[in-house]
């Protein structure tokens, strides 16, 4: 047997973007086993619910992760909305639905620029964040917010789309569609890129379901689950199937998110054309008492979110279970068996959020 | 804002932000804001850097990797401190394990504020940083030539 050593990886890394401390234990340059210590991004958020009352605690739910910021504050008050019986109306429904899978577009381009980066595709990943920036620009202009932009409150939305909003959004997201095919082709066909991805980080659809994967790792399986297909806020009045792909490597999770993003133009397109017309938010009385536990699809995956109220203006509880968390384990896995080399790449196919997971 | 005589080295470190931060320093380095094409090139390697950007404010597991990074810096080097929670712990000052600034653990040259730091802000801040480091150096030289 070849002698064992151990390689520390992180907190600081070139390709990682944030801190996240690996001990990878290896036989000459294969990995056999990787042990992950978290906590470098740890703040302590879900106590400070005992600090700022229920409605001040969305800008802190937005500001769990940058990336996915609007899906946490939407997460949030929608449990809080469930717990206080609060109708939302139609429209805020609506435009949360347009906001969020935005957030999903701009998520996904960030993650392919990521992996082009990982794999030294250096003009791949420029052309992604070049494309990704067109849908901050579409942000600026609605919210006045470019990664974080708390629109969300309790019982609705804090801004409204104009039509000719509308009209505008729709442009950009046929120019997007337009400017991705090159890309995409890249992804999926390019020598290059196929070979490093092709066969790297198998997982079976039954590891994945033991192990807890979800959002596109288990989708990429080929478990068809999206916690979207639930119908939370206008995912029920839309036309949607989860993208699924067989593979279960590294190759069908880029595939499955590439994917995903033209399921996301389509469901902007779906949503923008029946937007109802009506208020965009209802005013709110009293204070949460009760507890609900809401689910909704995050760009990586499914989040939940435990709110517990206990009828003042501060909560006794709120818990966040977030997609990278879950995938944690799947990517231990995964890890072990593969070479040194493709460390970085499988890290990132899983999409780490570590801000989230550590809150 | 001054010729720039050598190109400076970006380091970016997240020290317990919310991604809102670093996204939006890698923004800065890929196309529309583009620093790269002054010649600052982001470097993932402490020791060949001159400017070190910090996200997010010291918690403390981070405190100690923080002091690490900025001790294996060459001298002269600028810090830039980006985001609220970075220049004081923004948000989330009252959490249990924020000890506030970045400036609580290391000295910091520049603040950016903002939440999120906007990235035109962010670059102006890496220019602040630029005369900073241009000074630093020119210190630097003189001192040696004083010693010799
Ligand atoms: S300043 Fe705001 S956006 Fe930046 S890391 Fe802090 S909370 Fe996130």
């Amino acid at each position: 047997m070849a002698e064992r050593s151990v390689i520390p990886f992180g907190p600081q890394h070139p390709v990682l973007p944030e801190p996240v401390h690996l001990d990878l234990v290896c036989e000459d340059e294969t990995v056999v086993e990787a042990v992950p210590s978290i906590g470098f991004v740890h703040r302590g958020l879900e106590k400070l619910v005992e600090q700022k009352d229920f409605k001040q605690y969305v800008y802190i739910a937005e500001r769990v992760c940058g990336i996915c910021s609007f899906g946490h504050g939407m997460g949030y008050c929608q449990a809080v909305e469930h717990v206080m019986n609060i109708e939302v109306p139609p429209r805020a429904n609506y435009l949360r639905t347009i906001w969020m899978e935005m957030s999903r577009v701009h998520s996904h381009l960030l993650w392919l620029g990521l992996l082009a980066d990982a794999l030294g595709f250096e003009s791949l990943f420029m052309q992604s964040w070049r494309l990704r920036e067109k849908i901050l620009d579409q942000f600026d202009e609605m919210t006045g917010g470019r990664v974080i932009f708390s629109v969300n409150c309790i019982g609705g939305v804090l801004k409204d789309l104009s039509d000719e909003q509308l009209k505008t959004l729709l442009k950009v997201i046929d120019e997007i569609e337009a400017e991705l095919k090159p890309i995409l082709r890249t992804f999926l066909q390019d020598y290059t890129v196929a070979s490093r991805l092709r066969g790297l980080g198998v997982l079976s659809p039954d590891d994945a379901i033991a192990q807890g994967a979800v959002g596109p790792m288990l989708r990429a399986s080929g478990v068809s689950y999206d916690a979207r297909m639930t119908g939370y806020a206008a995912y029920g009045d839309l036309e949607m199937e989860p993208i699924i792909s067989k593979d279960g490597d590294s190759y069908a999770r880029c595939e499955v998110r590439l994917k995903e993003l033209l399921q996301s133009f389509d469901l902007i397109r779906q949503a923008v054309a029946k937007i109802p017309a009506g208020p965009i938010a209802v005013p709110v009385k009293g204070n949460p008492n009760g507890e609900y536990f809401n689910r909704i699809e995050q760009p990586r995956g499914e989040a939940f979110y435990y709110v517990k109220g206990n009828g003042t203006k501060f909560l006794d509880r709120f818990r966040l279970r977030t997609p990278t968390t879950s995938n944690i384990p799947p990517m231990v896995s995964m890890l072990k068996g593969c070479q040194l080399a493709d460390v970085p790449l499988l890290i990132l196919t899983i999409d780490p959020c570590i801000s989230c997971t550590e809150r | 804002m001054a010729k720039l005589a050598k190109s400076p080295w970006l380091l970016h470190y997240d020290g317990s932000s919310c991604n809102g931060c670093d996204i939006e320093v890698l923004a800065c380095t890929t196309p529309v804001y583009d620093i790269e094409r002054f010649g600052i090139y982001n470097t993932g390697d402490p020791f060949q850097a001159d400017i070190l950007l910090i996200t997010g404010g010291i918690n403390s597991q981070s405190e100690s990797v923080v002091k690490q990074i900025y001790s294996q810096m060459p001298e002269p080097k600028v810090v830039v401190a980006v985001g609220i929670c970075a220049c004081t712990g923004g948000v989330f000052k009252e959490c249990y394990n924020i000890k506030g600034g970045v400036d609580t653990v290391i000295p910091v040259d520049v603040y950016v504020p903002g939440c999120a730091a906007r990235p035109q802000a962010i670059i102006d801040g890496v220019v602040q940083a630029l005369e900073i480091l241009q000074k630093k150096r020119d210190d630097f030289e003189q001192k040696k030539k004083a010693g010799a």
